[in-house]
């Protein structure tokens, strides 16, 4: 298991943002987390890239424990958190270089140049950061998501904010990266996850309500839409 | 670390907020120097730097927090920390990164000033009449008080998202640090622990390395010193979680 979640929590005071969820995630799947504003999504993410520590339980990342192995366990993850923040005052090609250098990476500018075609930001690449359109920012968001080419990818609503044709070709590139990595997006829109999610987990006010594969959710409930299915969970 | 360390030096120097701070010191610090007639060296007659020692921690106590301020405040408010934490880098190393690459800037600003110690051993009489090794020990006292004004900035940074209060708590902790316990020491009832108190402020150290004797219970007071704040820092940035 590239992800494995067991009984995670967060809690903010009295209030629990997570309460104890857990689930798995396989390699070469895409994990669609769905769930209304406040559900606890980004919270979860957060803990599993190590950004918070969880109030309880344990979350292991390619078999490293986020929480006693940090540093090994963040090698395997490429982060990409939500709203992109990214330091607009470098350029794009001296950003990359400063991600993989903080990875740690060899045979640097090799790897900048890939990457930089593999997320289509060739025609921008010599530009600053604070210059790009927010489609491009947030390639170059995946951009250093993918650098060093993790097992694992934790991306937190990739596409909100983008244009239809940025939304496909962002999607597109969430499908191929899909392919043999283990990624969990978070997100708002449905059709975004028939178009390229395989298991879906819908999380409400910080508890797991469905965690089940695509068609597998769909049948449970006699084929209704799936937005149907969300308000019915979460409403 | 290294990483970090650069990203945080060639942001300084691609901005302008280094090469303004640093022009507005230099500019201050040799008017008051060189042209101002309370404060001249021409006027004072003598070939010694002394004023220019004394000078210069008020002005530190400016210049760095205008260049700490930034650190942590902005990329907590621009949300990048969460990017660079989740990287596989220690939050113990993005501080010390954070820190030398504000005081090798506090480094660039010294530097320039050597200028003034040559104008000064020319313009001696004889030539060269100036007493070296107490300029010598009285720059190694302005780097370490520049690095204990440094470790407070990196601390008062992480304790807002907004530059401007990082700037003043800054500042306020420097003037308190160097000043503040000399005149709580005067205090007329705390008048019996005044030595002990004097002791713990920077004013009363760094006075005693710029006579040009390198104690090592004044090193080991400044080290200490950035240390503690450092790890005030780290305390801040993990309470977060």
């Amino acid at each position: 298991m590239s992800i494995s979640v067991k009984n995670l929590s967060k809690h903010y005071d009295k209030q629990k943002a997570v309460d104890s969820i857990s689930f798995e995630a396989k390699p070469g799947r895409i994990l669609g987390f769905l769930g209304p504003n406040g559900a606890g999504k980004s919270t979860t993410m957060r803990m599993l890239t190590g950004y918070l520590e969880p109030t309880s339980g344990e979350a292991e990342i390619s078999g490293e424990n986020i929480s006693t192995h940090t540093i090994e366990a963040k090698k395997h993850i490429g982060y990409l958190p939500e709203n992109t923040p990214l330091y607009s005052d470098m350029y794009v090609k001296e950003f990359l270089n400063f991600i993989g250098d903080a990875y740690n990476l060899s045979n640097l500018s090799a790897r900048v140049d890939e990457v930089i075609k593999k997320v289509g930001l060739t025609p921008e690449q010599h530009k600053k950061i604070g210059m790009l359109s927010k489609g491009y920012r947030q390639r170059v968001g995946l951009a250093q998501a993918i650098i060093h080419n993790p097992a694992v990818l934790i991306l937190d609503e990739p596409t909100s904010g983008l244009d239809p044709n940025q939304l496909v070709d962002i999607r597109a590139l969430i499908k191929e990266l899909g392919k043999d990595k283990t990624v969990v997006i978070s997100t708002h829109i449905m059709q975004e996850v028939e178009a390229i999610c395989d298991d879906i987990i819908i999380i409400n006010k910080g508890k797991i309500v469905a965690n089940n594969s695509l068609e597998g959710i769909k049948k449970a409930h006699q084929g209704s839409s799936l937005e149907d299915i969300f308000r019915k969970l979460t409403a | 670390m290294y990483a970090v360390f650069k990203r945080e030096l060639f942001s300084f120097l691609s901005s302008m907020v280094a090469y303004i701070t640093i022009g507005i010191f230099l500019l201050v610090s040799s008017l008051l120097l060189w042209f101002f007639p309370n404060t001249s060296l021409l006027d004072y007659g003598y070939a010694e730097l002394g004023g220019f020692f004394s000078l210069v921690p008020y002005l530190f106590m400016f210049l760095i927090p205008a260049i700490t301020m930034r650190s942590f405040a902005e990329e907590r408010r621009e949300g990048t920390y969460e990017l660079l934490i989740t990287k596989p880098i220690t939050l113990w190393q993005i501080i010390i990164a954070k820190y030398l690459a504000s005081l090798v800037l506090v480094l660039f600003a010294l530097i320039p000033t050597l200028v003034y110690y040559y104008s000064i051993s020319e313009l001696g009489f004889p030539k060269g009449n100036i007493d070296s090794g107490a300029v010598i020990g009285s720059y190694i006292g302005l780097f370490l008080l520049g690095s204990a004004f440094t470790s407070i900035g990196i601390f008062a940074s992480s304790l807002t998202k907004n530059q401007v209060i990082a700037f003043v708590i800054c500042a306020g902790l420097c003037a308190f640090a160097f000043l503040g316990f000399d005149y709580t020491g005067q205090l007329i009832t705390l008048q019996k622990f005044e030595n002990t108190i004097t002791a713990l402020g920077i004013n009363e150290h760094y006075v005693s390395i710029s006579r040009g004797v390198l104690d090592t219970r004044d090193l080991i007071y400044f080290v200490s010193f950035s240390i503690v704040f450092l790890l005030f820092t780290k305390l801040i940035m993990g309470g977060k979680k």
